[in-house]
């Protein structure tokens, strides 16, 4: 992070920035940018006020009639529930156990870098693979948890087709794939705090729990905040583990806004209503992870 | 250090084990025959492969991963030339105009890319970049832009100036002092980005699956996905595909392993 802060200093030579023609060098990004992003998000307002049907040429104008879908479509706020358990409850999860795994590596234990490895190897696994794999584990006939379950029950428990369960199964399995990298952020955060903090503390007689709370917590806060934040945004638009665990189903109990634009889009050909649930996810995604990302970056500032 | 092994090192082989598990049950579930429906915690006490053998030709995994392999290496040469080259002026020119130009790059992290998804297919079908390589290769590139030129800019910043300044007293071009100085500078920034952008795009399932129909062009996942909803009932066969699919990168993952978790950090921390 030191290097962001070098960029401020005033510069020495004017010569060097005096030549405008270098700005050619960003020109090829700036333009892929604007093909692929900016043209498409402009042309997705715009299908998002009509009625087109993904493939046809021709649309109808329906004002702001989509959106007034949103709030009438009985399954939205269902979906929208689910959006936030994907975003906010594995990025919660998902720090709590990175941050106890680190402060547990983060000492004199053989293995450690075994033991690092292993739990970070999820994360560079296909979701979708991992959705499959956990797929083996929780699903009705002959699951590795049904297996379990009827050593003690009659009847196996049908997890994946269970409203409400369904979500935190794959609010779990995100969660155990991902938590490797908060662990590993944690870790480096961990890395940089002084040791003489901990000697001083223990000569005054301060407990572990006083430690972590009065020196551990608040010099890991930004740590915290990159890894949250990082973790919000890849739970909001949870996609691939979805698609293989259940397929936002049974119905759209466990559909997120990304897996319900896909099926608007493709199963349904409501592609204008599926345009309009794309952009109330930006805006939903934009703010949560603006509203987090300053929330935490102004605890990081204030003294505790 | 002691020599005994405490209870630390007790529950390091409890996490260990508890986090192996799901590769355990994918390892058993590969190995069975379909008549074979003893539970998935038990090892088959035979060797059998027929279900490697079946998802590989079923799913032409073979084919998949040639795709997957040219679809990476091919987006990894242009976003590590198309990021470096952007993020030189914006780190060392830093305007009103850049520094507009940097945050409109930057402030597409928040955005994810999927919420374009009906006009980009749209697009993309007008300009006849549906199932080319080309077409994925190019939404790739664009949507690893803005990580790759934070990280470039970042590191950019970090190498004082005065380096540019004394090589171009010696009479050296912008471009020479470019690739002859700074991108040399830039390995660690260069692997970062390679390995960053590189997992995500290897990985990529949920535009794959939109801009990849075509059975010859699909990748490993979007195979694996058309496998699992034709043969939902075979699971030795769609484990087997799963398990081959994730075996190249977990190799290259154990090999370089501390480059990936130094790599996937640094991409985060430096947020």
């Amino acid at each position: 992070m030191s290097h962001v802060k070098k960029t401020f200093q005033p510069r020495s030579s004017r010569s060097l920035s005096s030549s405008a023609w270098i700005n050619v060098l960003y020109v090829p990004a700036l333009l892929l940018f604007v093909v692929f992003i900016f043209y498409p998000f402009y042309k997705g307002i715009q299908v998002s006020f009509t009625n087109w049907d993904g493939y046809s040429q021709e649309s109808k104008w329906l004002g702001l009639d989509n959106y007034r879908r949103l709030f009438t479509d009985p399954d939205i706020s269902n979906v929208i529930k689910n959006t936030f358990i994907y975003g906010l409850g594995s990025a919660l999860l998902q720090n709590i156990i990175g941050l106890a795994y680190a402060l547990f590596l983060n000492q004199h234990i053989k293995m450690k870098g075994l033991t690092r490895t292993i739990i970070y190897m999820p994360a560079i696994i296909s979701p979708l693979i991992m959705g499959y794999i956990w797929y083996f584990f929780f699903q009705y006939n002959g699951g590795a948890i049904n297996d379990i379950v009827l050593l003690f029950a009659k009847d196996p428990v049908n997890l994946l087709g269970s409203p409400g369960v369904n979500v935190w199964i794959i609010t779990f399995v995100n969660t155990y794939q991902y938590l490797g990298i908060a662990m590993v952020i944690f870790l480096a955060g961990l890395q940089v705090i002084p040791k003489d903090y901990y000697e001083a503390a223990k000569i005054d007689g301060a407990h572990a729990f006083s430690r972590f709370q009065h020196i551990t917590w608040p010099l890991l806060a930004p740590a915290v905040t990159i890894s949250i934040v990082l973790n919000v945004i890849g739970g909001l638009k949870l996609f691939d583990v979805i698609t293989a665990m259940t397929n936002s189903g049974p119905g759209y109990a466990s559909a997120s806004l990304s897996t319900l634009m896909y099926q608007l889009y493709f199963g349904r050909q409501d592609a204008g209503y599926a345009a309009a649930v794309g952009n109330l996810m930006f805006v939903i995604i934009s703010v949560i992870s603006l509203a987090v990302l300053f929330y935490l970056r102004r605890r990081e500032v204030e003294p505790s | 250090m002691k020599n005994r092994l405490g209870w630390k090192e007790g529950a390091a082989v409890v996490f260990c084990l508890i986090h192996i598990i799901p590769f355990y049950i994918l390892f058993t579930s590969s190995f069975k025959a379909i008549d074979d429906f003893s539970s998935k915690w038990m090892a088959p006490g035979y060797f059998y492969l027929d279900n490697f053998v079946n998802a590989w030709k079923e799913a032409q995994l073979g084919r998949a991963l040639m795709n997957n392999v040219l679809i990476t290496v091919c987006a990894g040469i242009l976003i590590v030339l198309l990021g470096s080259i952007a993020s030189y002026p914006l780190s060392r020119r830093k305007t009103a105009l850049n520094r507009t130009v940097y945050s409109i790059f930057v402030s597409a992290l928040i955005v994810p890319p999927l919420t374009i998804l009906v006009p980009l297919y749209k697009f993309m079908v007008e300009i006849g970049g549906m199932n080319q390589y080309w077409g994925i290769i190019l939404l790739h590139v664009t949507f690893s832009l803005p990580m790759t030129i934070f990280l470039y800019t970042g590191f950019i910043s970090s190498i004082p100036q005065e380096l540019d300044e004394a090589a171009m007293m010696d009479g050296a071009g912008r471009f020479v002092l470019f690739y002859k100085i700074l991108l040399p500078l830039l390995k660690p920034a260069t692997a970062t980005v390679i390995i960053l952008t590189c997992v995500n795009i290897w990985n990529d399932y949920q535009f794959s699956v939109f801009f990849l129909q075509k059975p010859e062009i699909r990748t490993i996942t979007v195979a694996l996905s058309g496998f699992f909803s034709q043969y939902n009932n075979n699971i030795g066969w769609v484990a087997a595909g799963s398990f081959m699919a994730a075996i190249p990168i977990t190799l290259v993952y154990l090999f370089l392993q501390r480059y990936f978790i130094q790599g996937l950090s640094a991409g985060a921390v430096k947020g």
